[in-house]
């Protein structure tokens, strides 16, 4: 990394190894705090590849990671959003429950029956995905309003939402499991056949790697018309290049894994292809709840830091009276955080739900833990104002590699559990510890 | 209350009319009336809890008045929060600042004004800029335009709760114990600040316990005991002894006894 440092950077002083690495990261603009997770991710995904034998950082492994990860990492874009503003949700885990199966009674039930659609009718996944996400924005509306207009603390609105939302949940199918569900509905899920393949996974990355390109060159021009400083060329040059490389990384590794050999000659046979000698290969790409995730990732960062709904939210965690004082509405704008968490809350439904091909009132229990822990280890700060989507979804992406890496090499379900709870701790007191000696920061 | 003579032709700018306002049981306003004119400064003075500032956060819309009317150029006005305020020109600078600490110095100048672009997302960089010209008239000195507040100076602090009531064109601006906190050099640059706004011809409510302060920026004085006004006065027509005895007593200069002015010395 140091040789990109400008030669001037160097000829002065001691410690100008240290210096060096600084100014460079100054040049870059990175948040700092981010480029620490992923080197931690990094070492974790290194460590468990040496551990399980090569087993971890396979195609096969790391795909399957970034499925698993992707309904958790729906709902902590959410989270983050509303520790930011000093609350927090308990009740994702229940509205999740409730709307996965008001989705799947939907297709397999209500739709059929009551508007004479038939089962797998092209309309019924959409609108049952429609409705699903409509009836997530209510609960999680109702939860905001008690809290913002009703001013009841969300620890206490959510606590209650969870049980009232878990038993209305039982209540609705009496423990029944609800499945199979639409076949245009369980594509959300992923699986083989609900991902991209190779061509349009590559089409992604290429959009991606546009927009990489063109944010980077807007940014560029939007500072320069005001006369302010810009970043010098090569540090542009390099982050658009890294940024690239990653997202072309990802997608060679998400083709890289092909489809089971049994489903591929399946395929063959259904559509008359001759099946080669080594047997057929039908590269999987990226998966459609990984799409989703990222998707809903991108649009909440632009929510976040380009929209005034975003800067009301951090304004509020920063502080509250300062914000109404501004003339913000406080109460609306909370309001809002929990409708979004409630609508997340149901997109993690219908990838959960999906990919189990059924929806059961057990659905979801315990993840708003997972999801708080990831929104936590991601940055976000319970004093409030201080967090970022893509730390979070990052911190989702640790969460679930320690999990399925511990599986992988065997560790006893109880220990995993205490490695996760350590790491919660120690990566919100290495924060608290870094804020302590960081000038101006109380 | 008697206008004083070289003022009087002006209309007055604000008039808060038998305004009162109760927390609880307690009364912490009651029936009080003052009016501003445009380029006067007011002295809002009183011990702690005269009242003085709830009076200006029924102005400023932090708290709605229980009783009483708000007329500005003669018209009643409604102003139920921070936003109606604002709508009518009339800018706010707290004593606590309201700063968020986590947002940036243009941030926090357009907090609930933001700049926007055609399809409504934030302009970061036109706010950083208007914020760079208007921080250029305040403070040259400051240089802080990307970090977040908390990393700043109490000065610099101070500097950007200004800039945000001077770039909006207010035209009536609040002043909760604006030196407050600061060290002398930065007094004198608000000091300054107040006579530069006073000479466009805005006016400034100036609530602050430091006499010195009162006496070397206002025209006129008002003086809140108790959550009742005591009287307003003009600058040259009292001594600061005077305006002690109205503070500290609750009475008008003439009413005070003899004795009871020696108690205070």
């Amino acid at each position: 990394m140091a040789e990109a440092t400008p030669v001037t950077e160097k000829t002065s002083a001691p410690a100008a190894g240290q210096r060096s690495v600084r100014s460079l990261l100054a040049s870059l603009e990175i948040d700092t705090r981010l480029l620490g997770m992923i080197a931690a991710t990094v070492v974790v995904w290194v460590v468990f590849n040496f551990a399980s034998d090569g087993l971890f950082l396979s195609p096969r492994n790391l795909w399957n990671l970034s499925v698993q990860s992707a309904a958790v990492g729906i709902m902590t874009t959410g989270m983050v959003m509303i520790i930011v503003s000093r609350n927090i949700d308990l009740s994702i885990g229940s509205i999740l429950a409730i709307t996965a199966l008001v989705m799947a009674l939907l297709q397999t039930e209500w739709l059929p029956n009551a508007l004479g659609l038939g089962l797998n009718s092209p309309f019924i996944w959409i609108i049952a995905l429609v409705i699903g996400i409509a009836l997530g924005a209510l609960i999680g509306g109702l939860n905001g309003f008690l809290v913002a207009y009703a001013g009841i603390p969300s620890f206490v609105v959510t606590l209650g939402a969870m049980l009232i939302w878990r038993g209305a949940s039982f209540g609705l199918v009496s423990g029944r499991t609800i499945g199979p569900l639409d076949l245009t509905f369980q594509l959300i899920g992923g699986g083989p056949k609900g991902s991209l393949g190779d061509s349009l996974s590559w089409l992604v990355a290429a959009i991606a790697i546009v927009a990489i390109a063109y944010g980077l060159i807007a940014s560029r021009r939007r500072r320069r018309r005001y006369g302010f400083p810009v970043r010098p060329v090569w540090a542009d040059v390099t982050l658009g290049v890294v940024a690239s490389l990653i997202v072309a990384g990802a997608v060679w590794v998400a083709n890289s894994y092909p489809w089971p050999p049994g489903l591929a000659l399946e395929y063959a046979q259904a559509h008359g292809i001759q099946v080669p000698p080594g047997g057929l290969v039908i590269p999987t790409g990226i998966a459609i709840p990984v799409l989703i995730a990222i998707g809903l990732a991108v649009a909440m960062t632009f929510l976040a830091n380009r929209r005034r709904f975003g800067r009301y939210v951090f304004a509020i965690g920063g502080n509250p009276e300062a914000a109404e004082l501004a003339g913000i509405n406080t109460k609306r704008t909370i309001m809002k955080t929990f409708v979004l968490m409630g609508m997340l809350a149901a997109a993690a439904a219908a990838v959960t739900s999906a990919r189990l091909n059924a929806a059961t009132n057990g659905l979801g229990t315990g993840i708003e833990l997972q999801v708080i822990a990831a929104a936590v280890i991601g940055g976000t700060s319970f004093a409030g104002g201080i967090g970022t989507i893509a730390g979070g979804v990052l911190g989702a992406v640790v969460i679930q590699s320690l999990q399925s890496g511990m599986v992988l090499i065997s560790v006893p379900t109880a220990l995993q559990d205490i490695v996760i709870g350590i790491v919660l701790v120690a990566a919100v007191g290495f924060d608290t510890f870094v804020n302590r000696r960081k000038p101006g920061v109380r | 209350m008697t206008a004083p003579a070289v003022t009087a032709i002006q209309a007055p700018l604000v008039e808060m009319r038998n305004i009162s306002v109760s927390f609880g049981g307690v009364r912490a306003v009651h029936n009080v009336t003052i009016d501003l004119r445009p380029g006067e400064v007011i002295g809002l003075v009183g011990g702690n809890g005269a009242g003085k500032s709830t009076l200006m956060r029924a102005l400023s819309g932090a708290h709605k008045a229980d009783s009483g009317d708000i007329l500005i150029d003669g018209n009643v006005v409604t102003i139920a929060n921070p936003r109606d305020a604002k709508a009518l020109a009339i800018e706010t600078i707290y004593q606590t600042l309201a700063l968020a600490d986590n947002l940036s110095a243009p941030d926090n100048m357009f907090l609930g004004r933001e700049l926007v672009s055609g399809v409504g997302s934030l302009d970061d960089s036109a706010m950083e800029s208007a914020t760079r010209n208007v921080m250029g008239r305040l403070n040259p000195n400051f240089k802080a335009f990307t970090q977040p507040v908390r990393r700043l100076s109490g000065g610099q602090r101070q500097a950007v709760a200004i800039a945000r009531a001077v770039h909006f064109n207010a035209r009536i601006i609040i002043m909760d114990e604006p030196t407050a906190a600061l060290g002398p050099a930065e007094t004198a640059q608000v000091r300054n600040l107040i006579r530069q706004l006073k000479n466009e011809g805005i006016g400034i409510f100036l609530v602050s316990h430091d006499i010195h302060d009162v006496f070397d920026l206002s025209d006129r004085i008002s003086v809140m005991y108790h959550g009742q006004l005591v009287d307003t006065v003009n600058k040259a027509d009292v001594q600061p002894d005077d305006v002690l005895g109205m503070i500290i007593l609750g009475k008008k200069p003439g009413e005070v006894t003899k004795s009871e002015l020696d108690s205070l010395r």
